[in-house]
């Protein structure tokens, strides 16, 4: 599965690069989404995978013992999740709004503050 | 005591500004008091330095690095601090009136007294990390005051090559610092002077020392980075005069001084100094003679005199510096400010174009007939005393290369005979000859004010008494500095209080009287001489470095620079190319790491057997949800509808959601459910706002970018391949699991039983409110792009 994940995250960097490098900004967003979820699975990925044993100390137990998956990363991606989240709706709204204001949504043509 | 001179002028430099708002004319009489204060303290110190005692103060600074904020007063630190101190008041005093009425002064003072203190600290720090703080900081209040007058552009160019060239010396001289104190052992200046024995074993050293001599050789406009130093006369007059002619350009001298105790036995270090100080004596010299505005013929032969005091040191003739340090800092201090006052108050600059100012302003023409004839070395001043002793060094050098010992006295007099020319310039040409130029001044020519001829006065006054008697600082100043410079070493000490007392006409002085006979023809003879002279302008300004700095940052010569090629390049100002070269640096680095390490078929072999481990059932269930996401993460480059293109990528967040649920982390898996659910909705709602996607690359262009994409993604999956084989250290993890709960009563514990939960919440809870501030932020953004309204300016003309 660790394989296949590898496999996962390198096809959204690579669609989220590509699509970083077009000229609309609806696109940028679009690719920005593609790498933060990239990103998310590379640490899962990276940080070893263990079957369906969520962290969670039993009811009568004071701390879990054998094979437990690791809380650590799942606990970075939370964090990242919500942030990747915050900043994907800033930006969208932002688009919406450059969008209203300039009439264009070619980054190309917003190189300058000059109109 | 020490300190406090140092803190007071610090303070009062952050005062300034809000001195002046409340003093206003008066702010510089006040703030005067400070260096002055200063000044009072260090003549007191002069007769306890004189004998070789010293007073120190020391605390530990930066314990683990070795660095100590230690400062120490002796005799070579006396004299700077003298300099610093006293001149530094006449300066105070004297911009308070020539930037009169200036609506920036209270500003200018807190760069002038900055740099002041800054300086002070240079010449006082006992430990070469604190000095190279000190130096630096000298640089950029340096840089501050040469721009001053920022809004012409000539002033902002000037003051950022001067800071480009001391600065990138300085780098030079840390990297030397440092391999000296690995070297002795310890960064203290007198403790690596103590035991310059240790320098003389490592094979280090000669690095050490090369490296130091650049940031002193930049610092003091050395051949061949003596350019900056002319054009650094873009600043403000009384800037001139202190920091590029008494003060900063002398801490490269002061350096070389401080640490010749530790080198002055090696070769390398007297050959360095006495053949790029005598190169840069002779052409500063020259050069002066080529120039007629007041300010650039000053400017050149203060390079000439740097020259002369490395020069001197490297010959080993530390008496001779030590007075020429003296002798240079009150007549061209003096001759600067003069400048200043005739710029001022008759507003023109250039040399030729005055004349007879004796009558219009007595006073300033005495101060720089004076002090420009103790320049050209004239009998009773003190620049005589100092160029007997010049001569008399360079005739028996100690140091340096001996079979060419002939040539120090013959380029000494030669520049000498230069010197003499500018002296002629500068001090008899504006007022005592007669006025050749057409029209009328333009500005009508009067005596300055008093707070502006006070330093000059002053200054002056020091030239010609010490000229009569030069015993008067030769026991307190002048020989206590030498043995400073000489360290424990013996030097013949020329008795200064004998100097015209000489019973046989020496070799010096029949030099002397060359030179001055020389001085005098090429004056008179002045415009033939720059007509002959101007062919050879080509060679001069093609030895020294100046088009390299134009070639590497732009200025007036050369068509194109480097910083222009590669801002153009770097700088484009489009989005994706700051992006194409951020992934090409990263795949040429990462992956050239990644591929030049290698295991990664290792690694892939690793993670194999696990296949064999489960179920097949299980696996076609995973590799379905990969597959679904590499596709719908290719279907979202090609889609061309907005809705559709949104649907997929809320495809590839519910897969990866998924994939958390199946390993174990069904945390993330609900709030990436909760945030692509949101995703997909705002996107839905604002979808209709935004623009349909437009074709803007051609087809090359894409194909370029996949595959720019296509090896990033290659690269990371290389990554993730490559982490299998490294088994992490779960102590952190282990960590939180015996934190969770507590195992007996009273421990420290998070009391919770889901481990992600509570490293949020718990451990890491500090993480997570920055978290939630970038939600509340992103949140605020969000709101006012969508409420606030921006009020379009009314456009003129055109409905």
């Amino acid at each position: 599965m660790e394989l296949l994940l590898a496999i996962a995250v390198g096809f959204l960097y690579a669609t989220g690069i590509y699509m970083i490098l077009r000229r609309s900004f609806v696109k940028l967003i679009i690719g920005l989404a593609l790498i933060s979820h990239g990103a998310n699975l590379l640490i899962f990925a990276a940080g070893g995978l263990t079957r369906g044993k969520p962290s969670l100390i039993p009811e009568g137990e004071e701390q879990l013992s054998g094979m437990y998956s690791d809380p650590l990363p799942p606990a970075l991606i939370l964090t990242a999740v919500v942030i990747s989240f915050a900043i994907l709706a800033f930006t969208i709204v932002l688009v919406k709004r450059t969008y209203q204001e300039v009439g264009t949504d070619d980054l190309d043509a917003m190189r300058t503050t000059d109109r | 005591m020490i300190v406090g001179t140092l803190a007071a002028i610090f303070a009062l430099a952050l005062l300034a500004p809000t001195l002046h708002r409340v003093l206003g004319k008066a702010t510089g009489y006040v703030l005067a008091l400070g260096p002055a204060v200063g000044f009072v303290y260090y003549l007191t110190q002069m007769a306890a330095t004189a004998t070789g005692k010293s007073t120190s103060v020391a605390w530990t600074w930066t314990e683990a690095l070795g660095v100590d904020f230690s400062l120490r007063v002796d005799s070579l630190s006396t004299l700077f601090a003298l300099l610093v101190t006293g001149v530094g008041t006449a300066i105070v005093l004297y911009a308070n009136s020539y930037l009169d009425g200036h609506p920036k002064r209270g500003r200018f003072f807190g760069y002038l007294l900055g740099f002041m203190g800054a300086m002070l600290g240079l010449v006082l720090a006992d430990d070469l990390i604190l000095l190279f703080i000190f130096w630096e900081l000298t640089s950029i209040t340096s840089y501050l005051l040469i721009g001053f007058d920022h809004e012409r552009e000539k002033a902002r160019k000037s003051a950022l090559q001067a800071l480009v060239v001391t600065g990138l010396g300085g780098l030079s001289m840390l990297a030397g610092m440092i391999l000296l104190g690995q070297i002795a052992g310890t960064f203290s200046v007198s403790g690596i002077i103590e035991h310059h024995h240790v320098l003389t074993e490592s094979p280090l050293t000669l690095a050490a020392m090369i490296l130091i001599l650049g940031g002193a050789f930049t610092k003091s406009a050395q051949f061949p980075f003596h350019f900056w130093l002319p054009n650094a006369m873009e600043a403000p007059s009384p800037v001139s005069a202190y920091l590029h002619s008494s003060t900063m350009v002398k801490a490269g001298v002061y350096l070389v001084a401080r640490l010749n105790p530790a080198f002055m036995e090696d070769h390398v270090w007297q050959w360095a100094l006495s053949c790029f100080g005598g190169a840069t004596m002779l052409l500063g010299a020259y050069l002066a003679t080529r120039q007629t505005y007041f300010k650039k013929v000053l400017a050149y032969t203060t390079v000439s005199s740097l020259g002369i005091m490395i020069m001197l040191i490297g010959l080993g003739a530390p008496q001779a510096a030590a007075a020429y340090i003296l002798a240079h800092a009150l007549f061209k201090g003096a001759l600067f400010l003069v400048a200043g006052i005739v710029d001022h108050e008759a507003g023109v600059k250039d040399t030729e174009q005055m004349g007879g100012l004796f009558g219009k302003m007595p006073i300033t023409a005495v101060v720089a007939i004076i002090s420009g004839l103790s320049m050209a070395g004239l009998v009773p001043l003190l620049g005589f005393v100092a160029k007997e002793l010049m001569l008399k060094g360079s005739l028996h050098a100690h140091g340096g290369p001996h079979d060419i010992a002939w040539l120090w006295p013959t380029i000494s007099t030669i520049a000498g005979a230069f010197m003499g020319v500018a002296g002629l310039q500068a001090g008899v040409r504006p007022f005592f000859m007669a006025r050749t130029a057409e029209g009328e001044y333009p500005k009508h020519p009067h005596e300055a004010p008093p707070p502006m001829l006070l330093g000059p006065v002053v200054l002056t006054g020091l030239t010609f008494v010490g000229g009569l008697f030069p015993a008067l600082f030769a026991n307190k100043l002048i020989n206590g500095t030498t043995a400073s410079i000489a360290g424990g070493h013996e030097v013949e000490l020329v008795k200064l209080s004998s100097i015209y007392l000489a019973t046989h006409p020496s070799m010096a002085l029949l030099l002397s009287g060359v030179a001055l006979v020389a001085s005098v023809a090429i004056f008179v003879l002045r415009r033939p001489w720059r007509t002959i002279t101007a062919p050879l302008d080509r060679l001069t300004t093609a030895i020294g470095c100046e088009r390299i700095y134009h070639l590497l940052f732009g200025g007036t010569v050369g068509p194109v620079s480097l910083a222009t090629v590669q801002t153009k390049v770097l700088q484009s100002g489009y989005l994706r190319v700051y992006v194409q070269i951020t992934v090409m640096t990263a795949l040429l680095l990462a992956g050239g790491l990644l591929l030049w390490q290698g295991g990664l078929t290792e690694s892939v072999s690793q993670a194999m057997p696990r296949f064999g481990e489960i179920a097949w059932t299980e696996l076609l269930f995973e590799a379905v949800l990969v597959a679904m996401i590499c596709v719908a993460a290719v279907a979202s480059t090609q889609m061309r509808g907005r809705l559709s293109t949104i649907a997929v990528l809320g495809v590839v967040g519910y897969c990866s959601a998924i994939i958390f649920v199946l390993f174990g982390a069904p945390d993330v898996a609900m709030t990436q459910f909760a945030v692509e659910t949101l995703t997909v909705i705002i996107f839905v709602l604002v979808v209709y706002h935004l623009p349909r996607f437009a074709v803007y690359s051609t087809r090359l262009g894409k194909v370029m970018d996949a595959s720019v994409g296509a090896a990033f993604g290659l690269l990371m999956a290389a990554f993730v391949v490559s982490s299998f084989a490294i088994t992490a250290d779960d102590g952190i993890s282990w960590y939180y699991n015996h934190h969770a709960l507590p195992s007996e009563a009273g421990e420290h514990a998070a009391y919770g039983r889901n481990l992600i939960n509570i490293i949020l919440v718990d451990f890491r809870a500090l993480d997570t409110m920055g978290e939630i501030t970038v939600l509340g932020l992103a949140a605020v953004g969000v709101y006012t792009l969508l409420k606030l309204r921006h009020e379009k300016p009314a456009q003129g003309g055109v409905a």
